[in-house]
């Protein structure tokens, strides 16, 4: 059962390694406990868990709570959904075209170490305090990344593949609809799943400034008034909705790509 | 065999330019090949054999000379040309049907046609019942089974092998070896094979090209005395170990000249 436990690189009991990852999440919790329970914080900074239970159910059961998380959502999914369908095409022209790597690699490069936080006063001049606002933010904190991850993702593909396809009649656009396309396409999900996680992290940003609604907004208010609890199950929230989108991408990746994997279909 | 040569390579030379300067990959260097033959080409490693093939694919410019295909001068890579690498470049998301059908399907051809094709090459390299495989599924000889039909049954003009067994172990080798002359046997290709191991140049070829260490230069042409159809059992015949030994000899001394130059 022990065995190989101190040894790098080699394989351990299963039990052993799910019941590490259980007792991890138990530990933060005894701590927490520890630390509310036995008084040596103040409630004020670190309400206790059962409060942070009964401040989620009865969150959930007057329903308002619902509404935020939709909005949210659907402003997280928008932003999300307009990056990568620009950044995912364009990533693969840079990955395949040398000339379009040449015009936007600099480019994009240079503007992704610009913080997405920091154009949000700019957004606001251009484009108002409306739903677009809370979208661009999300757009700009993800698209260059993204864009940039597919481009290496195609660029990677095996160079033999490229030239067999040749040898073997495809012409340009044939070449990209039928090896580049598929044989990216894994990778291209992936790196979707992984930027989507990013976006999750914008958008109590994008509702930092002038929203009315949403999670972040609702973090914002109750830091106003107070309310530590309701800040955590906030943040609780939205990392199990990130959670939860990760296992759906990890789903669709599994079902749609069983070429990878030795069982096959 | 045809009077006028099927492949002609007319003066082709290579050379790279990198920071350091300018690098002679390969010589000027001439030769034919008829219709039908199978020819070797037998090299240390980096004596530019792999370039010679490059540029009768089409994937690779000479920095001089031409090569003609049938009279016809080779611009860029063509489906009559079709070539097999030494690494495995199976498309792994199509199943071992889809990948052997891949050239037929940018042509065109109508499914029920592939199909057929599909049958007779599967049949043909011993792969019958994998079609529905994908190709994680199958061990590196299979995959480069796989892609031999592939590239056949585009029926090309030409079939180019850049060490195509060279990743395999050596009894996968010998067995691989045998199934192509099979299949060159039914199929009639003419077939330029790239290749550093003597004993599968004489096994294979009609006629052996050996090439000297960088930069890279026909150094001789031996007609292979064996008849055919061969199999291993002519890799124990006197004349077949005899020329074993004067190959050998051959590529220790352009090996060591590449060790010490």
């Amino acid at each position: 059962m022990w065995k190989n436990v101190f040894t790098p690189n080699k394989d351990i009991a299963k039990p052993l390694y799910t019941g590490a990852g259980i007792a991890t999440f138990l530990i933060l919790i005894l701590v927490w406990s520890a630390l509310s329970y036995g008084g040596l914080v103040n409630p004020l900074f670190l309400p206790a868990p059962d409060k942070i239970i009964k401040t989620a159910v009865s969150m959930f059961q007057s329903g308002e709570i619902w509404t935020d998380i939709g909005i949210s959502f659907s402003r997280v999914a928008l932003g999300f959904v307009l990056a990568a369908i620009v950044g995912v095409p364009l990533g693969m022209l840079m990955g395949s075209l040398r000339i379009m790597e040449g015009a936007f690699e600099p480019i994009i490069g240079f503007i992704r170490y610009m913080p997405a936080s920091a154009f949000i006063p700019l957004f606001i001049l251009w484009i108002g305090l409306g739903e677009t606002e809370k979208m661009a933010v999300i757009f700009f904190g993800t698209f260059f990344q993204l864009t940039l991850m597919v481009m290496d993702v195609t660029k990677n593909i095996q160079n033999e593949l490229i030239e067999v396809s040749y040898t073997l009649g495809a012409r340009r656009f044939q070449l990209f609809r039928r090896v580049i396309l598929p044989a990216s396409l894994p990778g291209i999900v992936d790196t979707l799943r992984i930027t989507f996680g990013w976006a999750w992290t914008y958008l109590v940003v994008a509702e930092l400034v002038g929203a009315s609604d949403g999670l972040g907004y609702m973090i914002m208010q109750a830091s106003r008034f107070l309310k530590p609890d309701k800040i955590i199950v906030g943040i609780l929230i939205i990392g199990v909705l990130g959670l939860i989108m990760d296992l759906i991408f990890k789903a669709i990746y599994r079902a749609s790509f069983s070429w990878m994997r030795k069982a096959g279909s | 065999m045809t009077a006028t040569p099927k492949l002609v390579i007319d003066s082709v030379g290579k050379v790279f330019s990198t920071k350091s300067g300018q690098i002679v990959a390969l010589d000027q260097t001439s030769f034919t090949v008829a219709e039908g033959e199978f020819v070797t080409i037998l090299g240390p490693s980096g004596c530019g054999k792999s370039t010679i093939l490059r540029v009768v694919a089409g994937l690779e410019e000479p920095t001089s000379g031409h090569v003609y295909l049938d009279g016809k001068e080779i611009k860029g890579p063509g489906p009559d040309r079709g070539m097999v690498f030494q690494s495995y470049t199976l498309y792994p998301w199509l199943t071992v049907k889809d990948n052997i059908t891949f050239g037929l399907d940018l042509k065109g051809v109508p499914k029920k046609e592939q199909d057929e094709i599909a049958r007779h090459y599967l049949d043909l390299i011993g792969l019958k019942g994998f079609d529905k495989h994908y190709p994680i599924q199958l061990s590196g000889g299979m995959k480069q089974r796989v892609a031999i039909a592939r590239a056949l049954a585009n029926d090309p003009q030409i079939l180019l092998m850049d060490e195509p067994f060279g990743a395999l172990d050596a009894q996968t080798r010998t067995i691989m070896q045998e199934i192509l002359l099979k299949v060159w046997e039914e199929s009639k290709k003419t077939i330029l094979f790239i290749t550093h191991d003597v004993e599968e140049s004489i096994f294979l070829g009609d006629s052996i090209y050996v090439m000297t260490a960088r930069p890279g230069r026909l150094k001789k042409n031996i007609k292979v005395p064996l008849p055919r159809p061969r199999d291993y059992h002519n890799k124990s015949s006197e004349p077949f170990l005899a020329l074993k030994q004067e190959l050998l000899g051959l590529i220790r001394e352009e090996s060591l000249k590449a060790v010490n130059p």
